[in-house]
């Protein structure tokens, strides 16, 4: 599997993700910078956590304008899997390669903390190696990961088995006291129709050593090998 | 010619807005006791050279609905003025 991490100006989880790729799963790496057009060597591409130029505006409205952003729209129209974390779920939204938006926490705080997540659909790119209904602990880091959608796009992100992850109580039931942000209906991740786009609040790079606190990240990243047609390590 | 914008960008009625709430919850606390509801959103200031009104507004609409505003989530207004001596 050849992973590319994009990394745009604020972006600072591209390193975590490097680290669990190339160091825990042995899988070739290369940082995407955000002016590159062509990513015809990769078959994952990874948008990562930060603060891609400052937040300004809104999380993700300018990096969505950046020259790679064309290239990431090509690669997951051709069915390239495309991984969108944290603020690289928010840049996916402005885009429009997924739907809906994420508001600021409805607490008003910014949020680091270990999250449990209930996987709700093993046919995603990122899911294939989880069982519907395991529950995940990764952790989560943002002030503004508060999904929002209306009504209808709801209620076809429901129909058509879109959501993919919800936070969840560590037996896995979906309580408001799980829901760390004010999410409707505790969505923590989406992929799209195909299921080769994913974006999710939470971090699995930073759950990916039993050194850190805990390993269920992999399970995403090694899902992802899977889907690809290989065996991961 | 010189002309003034200014963007008004508010989230949309249906979404809640954690900052209103939080914002209204501090007035109450002050004591301004009739605050029902407060939202907070956005401003933008714009100055732009432009033939005329009609094309600087269909300029600021278009920046508006490629960057400004979300309209998943939000709503935008548009007031424009001439700059300098009329």
């Amino acid at each position: 599997m050849n992973t590319g991490i994009v990394v745009f100006p604020g972006t600072w989880s591209d390193r975590d993700c490097a680290h669990a790729l190339l160091d825990v799963l042995r899988e070739p790496v290369r940082y995407v910078d955000y002016r590159e057009r062509v990513l015809d060597d990769l078959n994952l591409v990874i948008l990562p956590g930060g603060f891609s130029y400052g937040d300004h505006l809104r999380c993700g409205a300018i990096a969505r304008f950046a020259p790679v952003m064309e290239a990431v729209a090509g690669f997951a129209n051709r069915g390239g899997l495309v991984l969108g974390i944290c603020n690289g779920f928010q840049i996916l939204q402005e885009a429009r390669l997924l739907p809906g938006a994420l508001l600021r926490n409805a607490s008003c705080e910014f949020r680091c903390e270990w999250a449990h997540l209930r996987v709700e659909q093993s046919d995603s790119a990122f899911t294939v190696d989880c069982r519907p209904g395991q529950v995940l602990r990764i952790p989560i880091s943002h002030g503004e990961g508060n999904f929002f959608a209306d009504a209808e796009t709801l209620q076809s992100l429901e129909a058509n088995n879109q959501v993919v992850f919800r936070y969840c109580a560590p037996d896995g039931r979906i309580t408001a006291d799980a829901n760390p942000n004010g999410s409707l209906r505790n969505i923590a991740g989406i992929c799209n129709a195909r299921g080769n786009v994913v974006g999710l609040m939470p971090h699995p790079e930073r759950a990916c050593e039993a050194l850190l606190g805990g390993e269920d990240g992999l399970a995403i990243f090694r899902s992802a090998i899977h889907a690809l047609g290989r065996v991961p390590a | 010619m010189i002309y003034r914008a200014e963007v008004f960008v508010t989230l949309k009625p249906v979404v809640n807005d954690p900052a209103g709430l939080t914002i209204r919850g501090g007035l109450q606390a002050l004591g301004f006791d009739s605050v029902k509801e407060v939202r907070a959103g956005k401003y933008l200031a714009i100055t732009l050279d432009e033939a005329d009104e009609d094309h600087a507004r269909s300029r600021v609409e278009d920046m508006a609905r490629q960057l400004l505003a979300n309209a998943v989530i939000e709503d935008f207004r548009i007031e424009l003025n001439q700059d300098g001596p009329s």
